[in-house]
């Protein structure tokens, strides 16, 4: 039976790179895959690219194709990444120029584009916003992007089309793994269970290091070896979608029905009802089963038709986030620190600091749980502690002036204090509003090492 | 006995609802640890942070349960005043919860 490896080599768009550049080289692969979009990262992105047109992609982009490409010399893996960002085909334009600079005589880079709807907005005013129940009108800051998570559609077509790498903006982070499963095995797009089934897989890998025993230490109760070393993860795949999940002899981690039990349900609101563009997953009825040291056999996903509607993220200037921070030690810290929220308190009303909210924590007794909680856990004395306070305000200045305050604590403040630090937040938030289907046109542009010329095409349909 | 000795737990958000699993490390516990980690307990012991609803999802087939708390993370990720904005380490104090 026909099998396919795929390989994670991002969980985030900071993550790693030599992990992934392992599996390239040594997993004897067809595909990689790298999900590096967070919720706010194509608003930030937006923002660069308004600066500079042939900005908007991932930061770490070159960083990362510097090395993927010099690995894809020797290994002829594909790779598939939401790097592009708020700007797909700048990326791919890049990453082309790159791939001649190290020689490449033939390869094939593909741009999905249409995610992006920000020039259409306007028609969606009176939708409902899921975060706040209102409507996309009363959102009150500057919007600043638009996109919608869009499917599989645009990376079967590249695949479809012998792309070698695909460089989409906002997709489905599973939608990463489907596409080449979908483009492999032929599945159709109305066999729901199979797109559950490969959901799932996409829903393990997207994370890379989160399924191969990272976000899971506890020392005592769960120990992974060489965290330091951690190695990525791999899944093995036939054409009924289920599979082995597994990671690189010679590296850290571990991949045991343990990890995989945590990944499958990391995010995951109703197991029976995972909303993605491309189906309903149901991971409800999932068997995990161990089949020998660092492989994990996965099988029972299904899922059904999906809603019709692509979730869109809209992101907007929401806030400033004015902070400061100072420590107080010794036996008497925790009185210290009292007295000095106190002072601050005072401060505050004094200078007429107006705020939206604000919050003081007090690192190291309860600042993760509050009171309630904290009391439960805390035991013995507390000799240090670092005092921490917060405001939402409306302005650059506002927000300064909530450091600076603690900061003057140096001087004017309880004895002892060290420390301070202060920093401010420029806060983009998110709206989510869901848009038909039918209002997306996707389609995918082709660039290659042998033909200067570009080309663009629309993708032939793949659905129904 | 703590719900650390018979269940692990990752926690994950999606704007601001805190989504936390709890997962019985042996089968044969998984119905003591339904009967003792329930709804009600969860709202109860996270009451100053979790302002919303809280569900509860049983998926059998992996000895695990998963709990969906809603209006967990100071107005979401993006816009919360909290240290750990994502709410990462709430699955850890869950862990602690005395189940007898």
């Amino acid at each position: 039976m026909k099998q396919i490896r795929i390989g994670s080599g991002a969980g985030y768009g900071g993550d790693r790179i030599e992990p992934a550049i392992d599996l390239i080289e040594r997993g004897n692969l067809d595909y990689i895959i790298f999900e590096c979009l967070a919720e706010r990262t194509i608003s930030l992105a937006q923002k660069a690219k308004q600066k500079n047109p042939e900005l908007g992609y991932n930061e770490l982009f070159e960083y990362r194709f510097d090395k993927i490409l010099d690995a894809l010399k020797d290994h002829k893996v594909k790779v598939i990444t939401n790097m592009g960002a708020a700007n797909p085909e700048s990326a791919a334009v890049r990453c082309l120029e790159m791939a001649k600079e190290k020689g490449f005589e033939k390869l094939k880079i593909a741009y999905v584009k249409g995610d992006d709807i920000g020039d259409r907005l306007g028609d969606y005013l009176d939708y409902p916003v899921l975060e706040t129940g209102g409507s996309l009108s009363e959102i009150q800051g500057e919007i600043l992007s638009a996109n919608g998570y869009i499917g599989i559609q645009g990376i079967v077509d590249a695949l479809r089309n012998g792309a070698d790498i695909i460089i989409t903006g906002r997709v489905a982070d599973p939608s990463l793994a489907l596409g080449p499963l979908v483009y492999e095995f032929g599945w159709s797009m109305e066999d729901y269970d199979k797109l559950g089934k490969g959901t799932w897989i996409g829903h393990l890998l997207e994370c890379a290091g989160q399924v191969t025993g990272g976000y899971f230490a506890d020392p005592g109760y769960k120990d992974v070896p060489e965290l330091w070393n951690l190695g990525f993860p791999m899944i093995e795949v036939d054409e009924t979608g289920n599979g082995i999940i597994t990671k690189l002899p010679g590296t850290g981690g571990m991949v045991t029905s343990e990890t995989v039990k945590e990944q499958t349900l990391y995010e995951i609101q109703d197991p029976e009802n995972y909303f993605t563009p491309d189906v309903i997953a149901d991971f409800s009825k999932v068997k995990i089963e161990e089949a020998g040291k660092d492989r994990v056999r996965i099988s029972g996903a299904s899922g059904k038709a999906p809603t019709g509607n692509y979730k869109t993220s809209v992101g907007y200037h929401d806030c400033y986030i004015g902070e400061g921070q100072i420590s107080y030690g010794g036996g008497n810290a925790v009185a210290k620190a009292q007295l000095a929220k106190e002072i601050l308190e005072k401060r505050f009303e004094k200078i007429g600091l107006v705020y939206d909210e604000i919050r003081f924590d007090f690192i190291g007794m309860n600042s993760l749980y509050g009171d309630s909680i904290s009391k439960q856990l805390n035991s013995g004395n507390i000799a240090e502690v670092r005092l921490r306070v917060v405001a939402r305000v409306k302005t650059i200045a506002e927000a300064e002036l909530v450091g600076n305050e603690v900061e003057a604590l140096y001087t004017n403040g309880p004895s002892g204090g060290g420390g301070a630090t202060k920093n401010i937040k420029d806060i983009v938030s998110i709206a989510s509003i869901f848009i038909p289907v039918e209002d997306f046109t996707i389609s995918v542009g082709y660039l290659e090492a042998d033909n200067k010329n570009k080309q663009e095409s629309q993708p032939s349909p793949i659905y129904g | 006995m703590k719900l650390k000795e018979k269940a692990h737990s990752r926690t994950g958000d999606k704007g601001n609802i805190s989504i936390i699993s709890v997962i019985a490390y042996h089968d044969e516990d998984y119905a003591f640890i339904k009967e003792k980690v329930t709804e009600e307990r969860v709202k109860e012991y996270f009451k100053e942070i979790v302002h919303g609803n809280i569900t509860r999802y049983e998926i059998e087939s992996i000895s695990a349960l998963n709990f969906v708390m809603e209006d967990a993370l100071g107005g979401g990720i993006t816009r919360s005043l909290a240290m750990d904005m994502h709410g990462k380490s709430l699955g850890s104090a869950l862990l602690e919860m005395e189940i007898g």
